[in-house]
């Protein structure tokens, strides 16, 4: 049984549905109840055609849910013979069940796991697993983003950003049980990327491979968090990388700037550094310059100041850090960097602790914890 | 039987050997970190690890309070705001059973790798009532 062939029909299939006049829960349903009859059918009988027959069945388990007489049906059915492959047309509606998953009138949680559940044909144990929930509290949750959408008009064109943002909160979930999230965010970007023409999704792409080509340096044996200058370089996916920065040269060609591109182009000239004091700082606060421009982002202004830090001295960095809100997460940390790259070891140390107080992850606090200790033990010698 | 061991950051009475996470070594916290693990991780192996979680120092008191908004305030807390740190719950075969465990768990190397001492809270879990009652 090919799993990895019936996610990607999944959303295909759906969208084939929806098109010829299923609203999105039903048919969501419909092509639930196909998979399962492939599930046991196609390892005895493999069909020539397997979209053509998974079309067929999940249209008849829609007709028979629709219909009045749906048991009637049903008994028809099974006593049917296999369903003969009719041909199927070529278009692809999965990038109209992106939009549709990426509504505006779902929250981001919502969103994206209808969007793994519709688009990435994940099924809704694995989406609760993933996220740590009971699996009936994401079927809930599922359902509840149905309906939510139900009345939406399918032909509605969308908004690629919102899809992006989507697929970016998908692949920052990062991954637990047995479905790796950030892997799975990029195999539907790939898609995206297939389907549609479009810079940003490019830079989101390009985005999202340099970052996973970091991922196996970003935590030691033990969970813990190694900073971008202390991992260790040989373990970065050198093959991840050059496909990110071969897709982020042809989506920045196109010269039609966007903020994935900008973070793309800031994560290429990291993992393009031989070492972490090769890094070209310089360049990259240009990248954040175009960054905040493009988003007007408090975070991207906070980044902006560590890396003015380190293209032009801590002395800079705490210049750029004092014009923003202390009140933005991470920025007690960013203070405590800097002082130490300041030399002020006592005000570092006090802010380290602070920012491990307010830390919104236990590996995080984990780290500005030894942070803290670190330099309180070289004071205290 | 299940139980809920619970950490406190506040309220508890003060651990023996009392010092602030911050001040020890940077190898002291990492001895801490790998304590509590291994301690999960064995549990784990003896069917005795049901779950655990960290908690944020944040927390707020919130009631009903009619329509609308309803009050947020930064709790009715005596003279320390006392607020669970994190928890873990165990499944074991006795009350015995569970105070050992908490006892072990509340033994964490601390400042200078000697056992912080600090103290935990240890409450069953109310149960479902047994089928058959005489």
């Amino acid at each position: 049984m090919d799993e990895a062939l019936l996610r990607t029909l999944t959303p295909t299939v759906i969208g084939i549905l929806v098109r010829r006049g299923a609203d999105f829960a039903a048919a969501e349903d419909a092509v639930q109840d196909a998979l399962v009859e492939a599930v046991r059918a196609w390892p005895g009988d493999p069909p020539r055609d397997p979209k053509g027959w998974l079309v067929t069945v999940a249209w008849r388990k829609f007709l028979d849910a629709v219909r009045a007489d749906a048991s009637r049906r049903h008994r028809e059915v099974r006593v049917d013979a296999e369903p003969v492959p009719g041909p199927v047309e070529g278009e692809d509606d999965t990038l109209q069940l992106y939009f549709l998953c990426a509504h505006p009138s779902l929250t981001p949680a919502s969103a994206v796991a209808l969007t793994l559940r519709a688009v990435g044909g994940l099924t809704t144990r694995q989406i609760a697993e993933a996220y740590l929930v009971p699996e009936a509290t994401m079927a809930q949750r599922i359902s509840r983003a149905k309906r939510t959408v139900a009345e939406v008009r399918f032909d509605q064109p969308g908004d690629v950003a919102t899809v992006l943002r989507v697929l970016y909160l998908v692949f920052n979930e990062g991954y637990s049980g047995d479905v790796d999230l950030a892997g799975e965010a990029i195999r539907l970007t790939r898609q995206l990327a297939a389907a549609i023409d479009h810079e940003e999704v490019a830079g989101l792409l390009a985005l999202m491979l340099l970052h996973h080509a970091r991922r196996p340096a970003r935590t030691g044996p033990d969970g813990r968090l190694v900073p971008l200058a202390e991992q260790d370089r040989s373990r970065w996916n050198t093959r991840l990388i050059a496909e990110g920065v071969e897709v982020l040269q042809r989506a920045l060609a196109r010269d039609r700037l966007g903020e994935f591109q900008a973070q793309a182009a800031i994560a290429a000239l990291h993992a393009d550094a031989p070492a972490a004091e090769e890094t070209d700082w310089v360049q990259i606060v240009e990248w954040y310059d175009e960054l905040v421009r493009l988003t007007g982002s408090p975070v991207a202004r906070l980044n902006r100041a560590v890396a003015v830090g380190e293209a032009d001295g801590a002395r800079s960095g705490l210049a750029a850090l004092a014009t923003l809100d202390p009140a933005l997460p991470r920025y007690t940390a960013v203070a405590a960097y800097l002082h130490e790259r300041d030399g002020d070891v006592v005000t570092a140390a006090r802010l380290y602790a602070e920012a491990a107080r307010s830390a919104a992850s236990l590996a995080e606090r984990d780290h500005l914890t030894r942070q803290a200790a670190r330099l309180n033990a070289r004071l205290s010698r | 039987m299940k139980y809920l061991l619970l950490k406190h950051y506040r309220g508890a009475p003060a651990a023996v050997n009392d010092v602030p996470m911050d001040q020890w070594t940077p190898e002291e916290v990492s001895a801490h970190m790998q304590y509590m693990r291994d301690f999960a991780t064995r549990l784990e192996g003896t069917g005795e690890f049901v779950d655990g979680q960290a908690l944020s120092p944040e927390g707020t008191f919130v009631r009903y309070d009619g329509e609308g908004r309803p009050p947020v305030t930064d709790g009715p807390f005596a003279e320390t705001k006392d607020l669970i740190a994190g928890w873990m719950v165990i499944d074991v075969d006795s009350y015995e059973r569970a105070l050992a465990l908490a006892g072990e768990l509340s033994a964490a190397p601390g400042a200078g790798g000697k056992p912080i001492h600090e103290w935990l809270e240890v409450r069953p879990f109310l149960t479902e009532p047994p089928t058959i009652t005489e």
